[in-house]
């Protein structure tokens, strides 16, 4: 909490370094009003999303062409992975299929909100409210905890946190620390593992921008201009590394989904 | 700088506290899309994938049917050319055996052609032979006749006797030939 209030102990007319509070714009609806209190760009954004996965996959799914154009390829690619590479890899070739649609959603949905901080003028990536990740990550959680007691009834619980071959006396120590492990870090770093990267991506790149901006117009000395460069190609090369770092935690994020989802249906470990 | 103040104005940007509107619109938006997702775009996709895979399937079954009726055309068109070519040898030792039955024939008949011609020929021979003999034996008999009645002048003109005698004359004639051809 120190550190992060830090940057503000040293105002006055020297760089500021962007915080967090930057990323809570003011609202839209009611316009201007304080964040939190209303309709905000980052829910806009979501609903953007929402509708452009839509149109994308219902538009590319349409064509229904058996020797595919660009635009089908590019929609059959992405639902492939999801549905080959992650679902019938973690799940099997038995049970993957009817969990194609959550891992699709997931996989996409994830990937256009975090991109959404690498497209100029929106620039905001909505993961990196904690909101939206604590939205999907408790979607999965409960999810795969009703699919645990779907396919072993309440001995699910018992199934989950205690392992097999452990001897007797040590079970007193193994089960809270797999009741501990099981439901409350997983859903904890499930959510915080993409709200945090997502965060730090877009603090680093917002950083190195707001100091371009810094060493070209408010220094007012004559090596700010070499050194504004420089940090504008560190800041690129930053940006560039936060598109794949948006690209593989949308992948991450559905993995551990198949991972979870695995973990509850499969028999006793 | 007081420390109270710096934790305040942090306060409102604790990043761990979720806009619970966000969580919301979030919830609400992906389940939107995973309903979508669900109904009309894995199902879409799905049945293009089997069409695809039916599509290569057919394809390699249809070239498979295609192979095998080459095969089987192949086959026949072999088996048509033995055929033909066990036809043409059939024909050609019919034909050498015909050409040597008809040659056989041939040889036979000009055989007992010839025979049949010697043996008319002989058959001629002989008869004109004994007709020759016959009127021999009658001219020369009276020759003889006529020749002993000039030279012993007396006409023998018992013709029974002087038959008897030329008998007797030729037939010692025909004894002395054929002790002489002995």
């Amino acid at each position: 909490m120190i550190a992060l209030a830090l940057p503000t102990a040293t105002e006055g007319d020297g760089f500021q370094a962007p915080q967090i509070s930057d990323l809570h714009l003011p609202d839209i609806l009611p316009w201007g009003a304080e964040y939190g209190t209303g309709f905000g760009k980052q829910m806009l954004l979501v609903l953007l999303s929402v509708v452009l996965i839509s149109w994308f996959f219902v538009a590319a799914a349409r064509k229904r062409q058996l020797v595919p154009g660009k635009f089908q390829f590019l929609g059959e690619s992405i639902y492939g992975f999801a549905r080959n590479t992650v679902g019938r890899d973690m799940l099997g070739e038995k049970e993957f299929r009817k969990y194609t649609p959550l891992l699709t959603a997931l996989l996409a949905f994830i990937l256009v909100n975090n991109l959404m901080g690498a497209i100029p003028f929106l620039q905001i990536p909505t993961t990196s409210h904690v909101g939206t990740a604590y939205a999907l990550a408790g979607l999965v959680y409960v999810y795969w905890i009703f699919l645990g007691i779907k396919t072993h009834g309440i001995k699910y619980f018992k199934v989950a946190t205690v392992p097999s071959g452990v001897p007797k006396p040590f079970l007193i120590m193994v089960i809270p620390i797999e009741i501990v492990s099981t439901f409350l870090v997983r859903p904890m770093t499930h959510s915080l593992r993409l709200f945090a990267t997502m965060l730090s991506g877009h603090m680093i790149v917002a950083l190195t921008a707001a100091a371009m901006s810094f060493m070209f117009t408010g220094l007012g000395e004559w090596w700010g201009y070499p050194l504004g460069s420089l940090i504008f190609v560190g800041g690129l090369a930053m940006y560039l590394f936060e598109i794949f770092i948006m690209v593989l935690q949308a992948y991450v994020f559905t993995l551990l989904t198949a991972v979870y989802i695995q973990g509850s249906i499969a028999d006793a470990h | 700088m007081d420390n109270a103040v710096i934790l305040a104005s942090a306060e409102g940007a604790n990043p761990l506290m979720p806009n619970w509107w966000e969580v919301l619109v979030t919830l609400v938006g992906f389940l939107i899309l995973l309903f979508i997702v669900s109904k009309f775009v894995v199902p879409m996709f799905e049945k293009t994938f089997e069409e695809r895979h039916a599509a290569i399937e057919g394809g390699i079954e249809k070239a498979a049917a295609a192979q095998a009726e080459a095969d089987a055309a192949l086959e026949e068109y072999k088996q048509q050319l033995s055929d033909a070519r066990t036809e043409a040898n059939r024909i050609r030792e019919e034909a050498r055996s015909e050409g040597a039955e008809i040659l056989a024939e041939l040889k036979a008949k000009a055989a007992s052609e010839s025979a049949r011609i010697t043996e008319q020929a002989q058959v001629a021979i002989a008869s004109e032979r004994s007709a020759a003999q016959a009127s021999l034996r009658t001219e020369v008999g009276t020759l003889a006749t006529q020749l002993a009645g000039k030279i012993v002048g007396e006409a023998l003109d018992d013709d029974a006797r002087s038959a008897r005698v030329v008998d007797r004359f030729l037939s010692d004639l025909e004894s002395q030939q054929a002790g002489a051809a002995k």
